[in-house]
């Protein structure tokens, strides 16, 4: 891969209480690329994806997102920075209290992207574009767990981010979603060429979907590589983890 | 290295920051409560006036705080109202001076049971529920969400919730203040075979205005410290549905003694003035 990165991370430190997570991590994003970043449960896997777009700090090093270290902003500062790094979180978070269609509108209103008038059609758009067209009017709970995930991959897609961040996007979902999902996330990179961090334990997914695999161990990054590579890796916890699954 | 986070988003990170020598937990926790809470106040200051929230949100939540609530301040009122008049008019007939049982139980509804029990009533149920929905939200990364799509949960829900229960409780105080002196006139009628003409004009003859202001007055302080200790409690849940019940629980506690503790205070601070 010759693009520059999108996202740099450099020397993550990041403990809760006495609990160290981070432990001098360090980790580029290319432009364009899908890198997934495998590890254990409780490994630090989402806390990395999190400090990614400064939803958590770290207590020592810094990440950059397109050439802004975002250590250096503060919360007014930080805001369009997050519409350029969306987020899909792991069970969706869509706000319960809205239907799915004002949950994808939400983003544009905030941010007075479009006049009112062009709201729906935006909305519809981006429902058709992960394949839960006519669902406007349904309530978050009426939806199953891969529609959650999708609605909320319409939400995080509204903004035409550069940068998408899925944490375990394929978790909890049968076979069958859980390829829809896969299939999504590389098509959102063909389609719409943006460079993605996927955090998960789901082998399958990992080198379905991964341009590159990091594996991320006692709160470092211990492998970055190819899928081919890490397959062929000789290092003991990576080779532990791939025949585990 | 690290830039000043907010309130919010500082409490919600834990281990962050740079922390001095341990104070004694009872003492730190106080500290670092009264600490929290200045910083929300500031925060939703900031995000009331930079960029104030929806009308529609706040209109959602003045219907939640003062329609909703509205049933069960005047059950409160009305029956308070009822038991003070009988409870004072059985005493006060023993000197016969029944007659006047409409002055006490109005100054003391207005005054101070009035406030009070609205407070109270309103800590208990529009505490407890700005603070569960606040901490289901953040248990489940709704709260999260808003921040990764570059929002702002302070003015997005915090401003609203603390704008309705500042505006709603002084006016649910003024009418549960008027169903309770209606509680009272009822078992005046009723009960004690006072006029309904002589409690009202009773009532007028001592009754100012100063002593409404005094009670609403009051009733601001208190939807101010019921807000923000809910805002505050539901921002910061961790661990699930058990986190939520525990903060809930924490929320009506705290608003309780809070109200009752100021009370005192700001009884003495308008008398003085």
């Amino acid at each position: 891969m010759s693009a520059p990165p999108y996202i740099r991370c450099r020397g993550l430190e990041k403990a809760f209480g006495a609990k160290p997570v981070l432990r001098g991590l360090t980790l580029d994003v290319l432009t364009g690329e899908t890198l997934v970043v495998l590890g254990g449960s409780g490994s630090g896997k989402s806390v990395l994806l999190k400090h990614m777009n400064a939803l958590l700090m770290p207590d020592a090093g810094e990440v950059e997102v397109d050439g802004v270290v975002l250590q250096r902003l503060d919360e007014d500062a930080l805001v369009p920075l997050r519409r350029n790094v969306a987020m899909l979180f792991q069970q969706g978070a869509l706000f319960d209290s809205l239907t799915v269609g004002e949950n994808i509108a939400y983003p544009l209103r905030e941010h007075r992207l479009l006049p009112p008038a062009a709201i729906p059609g935006r909305v519809r758009q981006a429902l058709e574009m992960v394949g839960l067209a006519g669902s406007e009017n349904l309530m978050p709970a009426e939806l199953s767990g891969g529609m959650r995930k999708r609605a909320a991959l319409a939400r995080a897609l509204v903004l035409e981010p550069r940068a998408l961040l899925y944490d375990e996007p394929t978790t909890g979902l049968d076979p069958v979603v859980a390829a829809k999902i896969n299939h999504l996330i590389r098509d959102m990179q063909r389609r719409l060429g943006v460079s993605s961090v996927v955090v998960t334990h789901d082998l399958g997914s990992a080198f379905l979907v991964a341009d590159r695999i990091a594996f991320l161990h006692d709160g470092r990054i211990r492998f970055i590589g190819t899928p081919d590579e890490a397959r062929a890796s000789r290092d003991p916890f990576l080779h532990e983890f791939l025949n585990a699954a | 290295m690290n830039p000043p986070m907010t309130g919010a988003e500082a409490a919600r990170t834990p281990g962050s920051g740079v922390r001095a020598a341990p104070l004694p937990t009872g003492v730190g926790a106080l500290l670092d409560g009264l600490g929290a809470v200045a910083l929300l106040t500031r925060d939703a200051v900031h995000a009331a006036f930079r960029r104030p929230p929806e009308w529609s949100t706040i209109a959602e939540q003045l219907e939640q705080v003062g329609w909703r609530s509205l049933s069960i301040v005047n059950l409160t009122a009305f029956f308070t109202g009822m038991v003070l008049a009988l409870q004072l008019g059985t005493y006060m007939a023993r000197f016969g001076a029944k007659m006047f049982v409409s002055r006490i139980v109005g100054m003391a509804l207005v005054r101070e049971l009035g406030p009070v029990l609205t407070a109270l009533m309103i800590g208990g149920r529009v505490g407890a529920g700005i603070t569960a929905e606040l901490g289901t939200m953040a248990v489940t990364d709704q709260i999260d969400a808003i921040r990764a799509l570059g929002a702002s949960p302070i003015r997005n829900l915090v401003v609203p919730r603390l704008i309705a229960v500042l505006v709603m409780l002084p006016v649910l105080t003024i009418i549960g203040d008027l169903v309770g002196i209606l509680g009272g006139l009822l078992l005046s009628v009723t009960e004690l075979n006072v006029s309904g003409e002589f409690y009202i004009n009773s009532l007028v003859q001592v009754l100012y205005l100063r002593d409404v202001f005094s009670g609403v007055g009051k009733s601001f302080f208190f939807a101010y410290f019921i807000g923000i200790i809910a805002c505050l409690n539901g921002l910061h849940v961790t661990g699930g549905a058990d986190g939520v019940g525990r903060a809930t629980t924490r929320t009506v506690v705290a608003a309780s003694i809070t109200v009752l503790i100021s009370d005192f205070f700001l009884t003495k601070l308008f008398l003085l003035s």
